[in-house]
C-alpha cells in the first residue's frame, strides 16, 4: 500500500512537471515573438526596483488595508510552499513528516507559523471573494467594465475557491494527525504514533480537533490521507492551472518588475530608424544610432525595416508580451484612467487582456496548424478597436497605478503609430494638427511670423 | 525719477548673439504661451518677473518652433523628429545651455526625449525656477497681498507631475502666497489629467458619458477653493472650459502659478 501510493506520487509530480515544462515552453515562445530590445542592463537598479516593488510590494500598499491582506497571501504563498518540500519528499519517500526528528525544537514551530498564514491565507480569500461578489468593488464588475467577461470572473473565483480549499485540507491534514498521535498510544496506528511526544498540536489546528472526535481509527486515518492527497494534488493541478490564469502573475510578476522601464514615465521610446530618415529629409549627417537599439542581444542586425509601429503582437516589444502574461486583471489602471471615467470605451486593462487573449490564439493556431501558422487576425482592429486608443490622454495614470509596473500606455502609442504612420488613418482634426506644425511651427493655424507678437503686449498695463 | 514707469524687454536670441552676449537661461515660450490669448497673459507674466529679478534671459522669437510634442503622442514621429531636430539645430546653434518653460509638454520633450536626437539641455520647468528664485529669497510676497484667506487648490500636470515627478516645486511656489491650500482628492501621482494630453486637446473626445476637465474641475470645486492653480497651458484651457460648464467663472478663477506670484509682486 506504501509503495503503490509512492508510485502514484513520483507518477503525478512528474506528469505536472512535465505538463508545466510545456507551458513555460510555449509561453516563452509567445513572449519571443516579440521584438527583441535588451533590457538585461542596469542590474542594480533593476535588482532594486524588484525587490522594493515585486518582494516588498510597495506599490499594492497604496490602499494600506488591501496591500495588508494581499501581502498576507503573498506571504502566506511563500512561506507555506516550505512546508510544501516535506510534503513532497514524504510523498516520494514515503515517510511521514520527514523533517520533525531532524529538527525537533523549531519544528511545531515553523507549521505553527504556516498554520497561521495559513488561516490568514483562508480569511483573506473570504474577504476578497466578498469584495468580488458581494460588495462589488466596481473595478471587477462587467456592468461597469466590458472586459470583465465570465471567464475573467470565474477565473478569479477559481482561484480563490482553490486556495480556500488547500488551506482546509492542510489546517484539517494537521488536526486529523494530531488527533491520530494522540490515540496511536499502543503503536497500533502504526507510523502515526512514531511522533508521539516529539510533535505537539499545532497552534490553529488544534482547535479543529473535536471535528474528528468522533470518527473510528480507520475513518480518521482514511481522512489524513484524503486531506493530505487533496492538498498536494490541489497544490500541483494549481501550479498547472496557473499557467491559464491571470494568476500567473505570481511567476511573472518577478521578471516582470526586473525588466520594466527605468526612464522617467514621460518619455516616449524613440525609433532610430526614422532618425535616419529626418537626418536625410532634413541633409544631416546620418548619424549611427549610438544604442545601437536596432540590433538584437547578438549584434544581428535585421534584414529588413519592419512596419511603423504596432498592428500585432509580432510588432510589439517582447517586454510588452510579458507585461500582459504577467496582468492580474485587478483594474487598477482601468479605475485610474481618466478616459475610462469619463466612460469611454479605453480600459487599460483591457489593451493588456486582449493582448495576452490575441498572444494565446496564435498558441492554439500553433498547435492546431504547426509552429508557423500564422492567421490573418490582428491585435489593432480584431482586438483593439481605434476608439479605445485614440481615447488615450497619455496621462501615465495606468502606468503609474499598476502594482507590477505593466505599461499599457507603451502599447497603445505603438498601436497609434502604426495607425498614423503606416495606415495614414488619425482622426481628420489630428491630420489638421499635423499640417499646421508642418507648415506653421504651431499645432494652430497661426503664422509662424506671429509667434513672438506677445512680447509687444509685455509693457501693456493689464 | 518722477514716475514708477517700468519698462519690460524681451530679448531674442539673435539680438543677444549679434552683440556678442550670452543670456543665463533661454526661455522656451511654446507654441500656447505664443498664440493662446489666455496663455499670452501667462507668458508676459514670467517675463516681468525674470525682469523684476533681473535674471539675463533670451528667448528665440520666430526662431522657435513646436517642440513636436502632440504629433508624436498623436502617432507621428515623423513629424515629430523633424521639428525636434529643426529646434535641435537652432538650440545647438546658439549653444544653448540651460532652458526654462511654462509648458510641461515641452519640458517633457526638451528634457526627457531631445537628448537622443543630439539635444542635451539643461531643462527646468518654470515651477522649478520660481521655487529656487523663492528660496533665494530673489521673489519675496509681500504681506497684505491680495492672498490672505483665499484658497487655492493646485491641479497637477501629467507631464509635470507623474511624468518627471516634479509635484512640490508648485506647491512650495503657491506656499509662498500666504494663501490657504487645499488639495483635490486625487493629487500628485494619482493626479486626474485635465483631458488634454496625448492630442487630446486638437480633437473632439471619444462618446463617453462626461467630458474629463468637468470630472476634474468638479473634484477641484468641491474643495471650495476660489483659485485652480495650474502650471500648464493645456490645463489653463482645460480648467478654464470646465469652470464656465459648471457656470463658476464669476466665483472661481484659473491662474498659472507664475501669474500668481506676478500678481504679489504687483508687476
Amino acid at each position: 500500500m506504501e509503495i503503490f501510493q509512492q508510485i502514484l506520487f513520483v507518477a503525478a509530480l512528474a506528469v505536472v512537471i512535465w505538463y508545466i515544462t510545456q507551458r513555460i515552453r510555449l509561453i516563452s515562445r509567445a513572449i519571443n515573438l516579440g521584438r527583441p530590445e535588451n533590457r538585461f542592463d542596469h542590474a542594480n537598479e533593476r535588482l532594486k526596483t524588484m525587490v522594493l516593488v515585486a518582494f516588498g510590494q510597495k506599490k499594492m500598499f497604496t490602499n494600506l488595508l488591501v496591500g495588508a491582506m494581499h501581502f498576507v497571501i503573498y506571504a502566506g504563498f511563500i512561506i507555506i510552499n516550505l512546508e510544501i518540500l516535506e510534503i513532497v519528499l514524504d510523498g516520494i519517500l514515503g515517510t511521514h513528516r520527514l523533517f520533525a526528528p531532524y529538527i525537533t525544537p523549531i519544528y511545531p514551530i515553523l507549521i505553527d507559523v504556516f498554520e497561521v498564514l495559513a488561516f490568514g491565507v483562508l480569511a483573506v480569500c473570504v474577504i476578497f471573494l466578498c469584495r468580488r461578489f458581494v460588495t462589488k468593488v466596481s473595478r471587477f464588475q462587467q456592468e461597469r467594465h466590458r472586459e470583465m467577461t465570465r471567464w475573467p470572473r470565474t477565473d478569479a473565483a477559481v482561484i480563490l475557491i482553490a486556495e480556500i480549499l488547500l488551506m482546509i485540507a492542510f489546517l484539517t491534514w494537521n488536526a486529523s494527525d494530531s488527533v491520530l498521535r494522540d490515540r496511536a498510544s499502543s503503536g497500533s496506528l502504526g507510523h502515526y504514533g512514531e511522533l508521539r511526544g516529539i510533535v505537539p498540536d499545532f497552534l490553529i489546528s488544534q482547535f479543529l480537533k473535536p471535528l474528528f472526535a468522533n470518527f473510528s481509527d480507520t475513518g480518521l486515518v482514511g481522512y489524513e490521507r484524503t486531506a493530505w492527497w487533496l492538498h498536494i494534488l490541489g497544490i500541483l493541478a494549481f501550479a498547472v492551472y496557473v499557467t491559464y490564469s491571470k494568476h500567473l502573475h505570481i511567476a511573472m510578476g518577478f521578471p516582470n518588475v526586473y525588466f520594466s522601464d527605468l526612464q522617467p514615465k514621460g518619455e516616449m521610446q524613440n525609433m532610430p530608424e526614422i532618425t535616419k530618415e529626418v537626418q536625410l529629409a532634413l541633409g544631416l549627417p546620418v548619424t549611427t544610432d549610438p544604442n545601437g537599439s536596432q540590433s538584437n542581444d547578438n549584434g544581428e542586425q535585421p534584414a529588413e525595416i519592419g512596419r511603423f509601429g504596432a498592428k500585432d503582437v509580432q510588432d510589439l516589444k517582447w517586454i510588452n508580451l510579458m507585461n500582459a502574461y504577467s496582468c492580474t486583471e485587478c483594474g487598477r489602471c482601468t479605475s485610474a484612467c481618466p478616459a475610462n471615467i469619463t466612460g469611454k470605451k479605453l480600459s487599460p486593462r483591457k489593451i493588456m487582456m486582449d493582448t495576452r487573449d490575441r498572444l494565446e490564439e496564435i498558441q492554439r493556431g500553433w498547435k492546431a496548424n504547426g509552429n508557423d501558422y500564422r492567421d490573418e487576425k490582428s491585435l489593432l482592429n480584431d482586438y483593439i478597436t481605434p476608439e479605445e486608443i485614440n481615447a488615450c490622454t497619455t496621462c501615465q495614470a495606468c502606468v503609474n497605478a499598476c502594482p507590477i509596473n505593466i505599461n499599457p500606455l507603451d502599447i497603445i502609442l505603438q498601436l497609434r503609430r502604426y495607425r498614423v504612420m503606416e495606415e495614414s488613418e488619425a482622426p481628420a482634426s489630428w491630420n489638421a494638427m499635423f499640417s499646421n506644425i508642418e507648415n506653421n511651427m504651431a499645432p494652430w493655424k497661426f503664422s509662424p511670423s506671429d509667434r513672438f507678437n506677445w512680447a509687444e503686449q509685455v509693457n501693456e498695463v493689464k | 525719477m518722477t514716475q514708477d514707469v517700468k519698462t519690460y524687454t524681451v530679448p531674442t536670441m539673435a539680438d543677444m548673439a549679434a552683440s556678442g552676449e550670452k543670456p543665463e537661461i533661454l526661455f522656451w515660450v511654446g507654441c500656447a504661451g505664443s498664440f493662446d490669448d489666455r496663455y499670452k497673459r501667462v507668458t508676459i507674466a514670467f517675463v516681468r518677473i525674470l525682469n523684476h529679478v533681473g535674471i539675463k534671459f533670451a528667448v528665440l522669437g520666430p526662431e522657435e518652433g513646436c517642440t513636436g510634442d502632440p504629433a508624436r503622442r498623436a502617432g507621428n514621429e515623423f513629424l515629430f523628429q523633424m521639428q525636434a531636430m529643426s529646434n535641435i539645430q537652432v538650440l545647438n546653434g546658439y549653444n544653448v545651455r540651460k532652458i526654462v518653460t511654462a509648458c510641461p509638454h515641452c519640458f517633457n520633450t526638451l528634457k526627457n526625449e531631445y537628448p537622443e536626437l543630439g539635444g542635451n539641455y539643461e531643462v527646468i520647468h518654470h515651477s522649478q525656477f520660481l521655487q529656487a528664485l523663492i528660496n533665494e529669497g530673489r521673489i519675496r510676497v509681500k504681506d497684505g497681498q491680495p492672498f490672505k484667506g483665499r484658497r487655492i487648490t493646485f491641479h497637477d500636470s501629467c507631464y509635470l507631475g507623474r511624468a518627471n515627478k516634479v509635484y512640490e516645486a508648485p506647491r512650495d511656489v503657491l506656499a509662498a502666497l500666504d494663501a490657504d491650500l487645499v488639495e483635490m482628492k486625487r493629487v500628485r501621482a494619482n493626479g486626474l489629467c485635465c483631458g488634454a494630453g496625448g492630442g487630446q486637446y486638437f480633437k473632439e473626445p471619444e462618446p463617453g458619458k462626461k467630458d474629463v476637465n468637468v470630472e476634474r474641475v468638479e473634484e477641484a470645486l468641491s474643495t471650495g477653493a476660489d483659485t485652480i492653480a495650474v502650471a500648464c497651458p493645456f490645463c489653463m484651457t482645460m480648467m478654464s472650459d470646465g469652470v464656465k460648464n459648471k457656470n463658476k467663472e464669476d466665483s472661481v478663477r484659473v491662474y498659472d502659478i507664475s501669474e500668481l506670484i506676478a500678481q504679489g509682486q504687483g508687476l
